[in-house]
């Protein structure tokens, strides 16, 4: 059998501006016909690796596989990739059709071939009828599809999208978001996409890179991401997150008990985490991981149960939040459900929290 | 009453612009007319008529004057464009930052000393004794001295070095607003330098290329200095003409006919640059 190569493998891929690493080390694989996020903080070096990757950048070292081809040395208009730019990059001067069909005039296709396969591939992005437009005449969400389809007629192998719903408001990003991932899979091609919005991460992609500093954290699906942060920056920066400083005062069957300056003693399930008696911890908890109790419920004994006051009330549909200050004056924000019992809380009100120990993730913190 | 003084707030702001337009181009302009279309049939007794215009057709030197100083206009604004291009393109697109800055002052260095100055750098390198002669016998590749001042390709590099920058910088100023990204996504898609040259840049440059031209046409067709320096007495060139009907002949009449000739030529060639390049004037005007 013959081994089927990944779209697009990367291999200890390094790229240095003077004595700045903007991308250091990086590898991963990203296989055929999947969705492939890069998630990480601006400035964290996604848009010079998708450059690199383009071809618009030489990295200082590693190498770069395409279909198991190496890429080091093929200029950027050789290389089986599009590019959807961060603002698009529509061809101004040119109407929508001569826009999409610019790649394939540059490969000599006959002019009525051209003509065909534009108006498919708008068909296909649902936007027929528009190729005597100018561009400015297309809304935000109609220029986002255009630019897609202009890469798609190409039938590339792997297509890069760098933030390209930054510059749409919510509404039409929120829209987006579900029709880009159909496009994706319409189209079956390798879509390598990178943003600083985790939501936009975790909702369309197969598989999510975290980065920071020019490395990935974590590489993983969006599930294990968000679940099961390997790093205490992933947990971090996915998702909301309680963050707590405290130092381990015992360790038993598996669960660690800690203690932080005046608060209450609270236990983490740590498996195999080998963390040892005196050691100084970052606990990360999900605000959705906090149960608010109802008066006169029983708590059970395995979970950390606190009695604290309604800081503030943060209402925002299915996202409202309250915030809740503990008896040690610790903030925790807790996910308010619509649903439940507590409609009527009030800032100031008493109220007890819960949470289990295996709901919290814990990472190792700088002594100091 | 509020109404009324801004109204005249606002006659009071144009005024100086009506004032200039009046007394400075439409007066003289109305006075040239009349001057032109009166007919000397003795001393000091005039008759209406087109006379001086029947006598610039009828006359061939006038006419053939009239078309070479067109020709070689039309030829210097491509010559400036074709080199004024890639100069612009390297400063807009290829710099940043100080170096750009740097480029684009030293463009204009040569205009902070006068056309005369500028016009005489070319004499003493081009004549006889200057610069390139000695150069060229002291390599050994002449016997003799050469002349190269006083022809036509001399008044052609004169003409391109007095206006070239004003075509750098309409061009500068557009080809600076094309994103980068533009360009990228055409290698992206597969361009060619050719090719993204041909359908982005180009296209997008249209408006600075065509003011660029319609200055440094309307500077060259109106020059007068350079082509008399370097081209010499027989340089042939149409306001040279003028300057004679004017000054050395005072033939007002004929001189008047021959200014109105030449401004309608300039307008009919700026008419026909926009109408081929599919630009408007304001279009072209307002961006650079
Ligand atoms: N051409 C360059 N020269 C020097 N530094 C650069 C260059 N391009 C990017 N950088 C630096 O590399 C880092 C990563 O940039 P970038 O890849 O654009 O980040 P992101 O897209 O994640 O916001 C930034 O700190 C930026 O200042
Ligand atoms: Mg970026």
């Amino acid at each position: 059998m013959i081994p089927t190569n990944p779209d697009l493998e990367c291999r200890d891929l390094i790229k240095d501006f003077d004595t700045f690493r903007a991308v250091d080390h990086i590898r991963f694989d990203v296989p055929k016909g999947s969705f492939f996020s890069i998630l990480g903080p601006s400035g964290c070096g996604k848009t010079t690796l998708l450059r690199m990757i383009a071809g618009f950048q030489t990295p200082s070292s590693g190498d770069l596989l395409i279909k198991g081809r190496s890429m080091i040395g093929v200029p950027p208009n050789k290389r089986p990739v599009s590019m959807v730019f961060q603002h698009l990059a529509l061809f101004p001067t040119m109407n929508i059709g001569d826009n999409v069909g610019f790649g394939l005039r540059q490969r000599g296709v006959s002019r009525s071939e051209i003509k065909t396969r534009v108006s498919k591939v708008l068909e296909r992005v649902g936007l027929p009828n528009v190729a005597e437009r100018r561009v400015d005449q297309l809304s935000g969400g109609q220029k986002q599809r255009v630019a897609i389809a202009r890469c798609m007629v190409l039938e590339p192998d792997v297509l890069l999208l760098d933030e390209p719903l930054g510059a749409l408001d919510l509404k039409l990003r929120e829209h987006m978001k579900v029709e880009l991932k159909a496009l994706q899979a319409a189209f079956d091609t390798t879509f390598v996409y990178i943003t600083h919005d985790q939501s936009e991460a975790l909702v369309m992609s197969d598989n999510i890179a975290v980065m920071n500093n020019g490395r990935f954290e974590q590489i993983g699906t969006p599930h294990d991401v968000y679940n099961a942060p390997e790093t205490a920056f992933v947990a971090g920066f996915v998702g909301d997150a309680n963050k707590i400083t405290a130092r381990v005062s015992s360790a038993k069957d598996g669960v660690l008990t800690l203690s932080a300056d005046g608060e209450s003693d609270i236990r983490v399930a740590a498996q195999n985490s080998g963390f040892h008696v005196g050691q100084l911890l970052q606990v990360y908890l999900r605000p959705e991981a906090i149960e608010l109790l109802p008066n006169g419920a029983e708590a059970d004994k395995a979970s950390n149960v606190s009695h604290g006051i309604v800081d503030a009330v943060l209402f925002n549909g299915a996202n409202s939040m309250v915030t809740v200050k503990a008896e040690g004056g610790v903030l925790w924000k807790v996910a308010l459900p619509q649903t439940g019992g507590f409609s009527s809380l009030q800032k100031g009100d008493a109220i007890r929290t819960r949470w289990h120990p295996a709901q919290a993730r814990c990472y190792q913190a700088a002594e100091g | 009453m509020s109404s009324d003084t801004s109204r005249l707030g606002l006659y009071l702001l144009l005024a100086p612009i009506f004032l200039w337009l009046t007394v400075l181009i439409i007066l003289p302009h109305v006075g040239l007319f009349i001057v032109s279309i009166s007919e000397k049939v003795g001393p000091r007794d005039y008759d209406t008529g087109f006379a001086n215009y029947a006598a610039f057709f009828t006359e061939p030197l006038y006419w053939r004057t009239f078309a070479r100083t067109t020709i070689m206009s039309v030829l210097a604004t491509v010559l400036t464009l074709i080199l004024g291009f890639p100069i612009a393109y390297y400063i807009a697109k290829l710099t940043k930052g100080r170096a750009k800055t740097t480029l684009f002052l030293m463009c204009m260095i040569p205009f902070w000393v006068s056309e005369l100055v500028r016009t005489f750098g070319w004499m003493i390198l081009l004549r006889e004794t200057g610069v390139f002669s000695n150069l060229l016998q002291y390599l050994g590749l002449v016997t003799g001295p050469v002349e190269m001042l006083y022809n036509d390709a001399a008044i052609m590099v004169g003409l391109v070095y007095t206006s070239i920058l004003f075509m750098v910088v309409p061009l500068v100023t557009t080809l600076d607003s094309l994103d980068d990204s533009l360009i990228e996504a055409g290698y992206d898609l597969g361009g060619t330098n050719t090719s993204i040259m041909r359908e982005i840049v180009i296209p997008h440059a249209m408006p600075g290329i065509v003011s660029g031209c319609i200055v440094v046409f309307m500077l060259s067709l109106g020059n007068y200095l350079t082509p008399i320096l370097l081209g010499g007495k027989d340089s042939l060139w149409f306001t040279g003409m003028i300057y004679t009907q004017f000054i050395t002949r005072f033939n007002w009449e004929l001189g008047s006919a021959f200014g109105f000739l030449l401004l309608a030529l300039s307008s009919l060639v700026v008419f026909l640059g926009l109408k081929v390049s599919g630009q408007s004037l304001s279009n072209t005007m307002g961006r650079s």
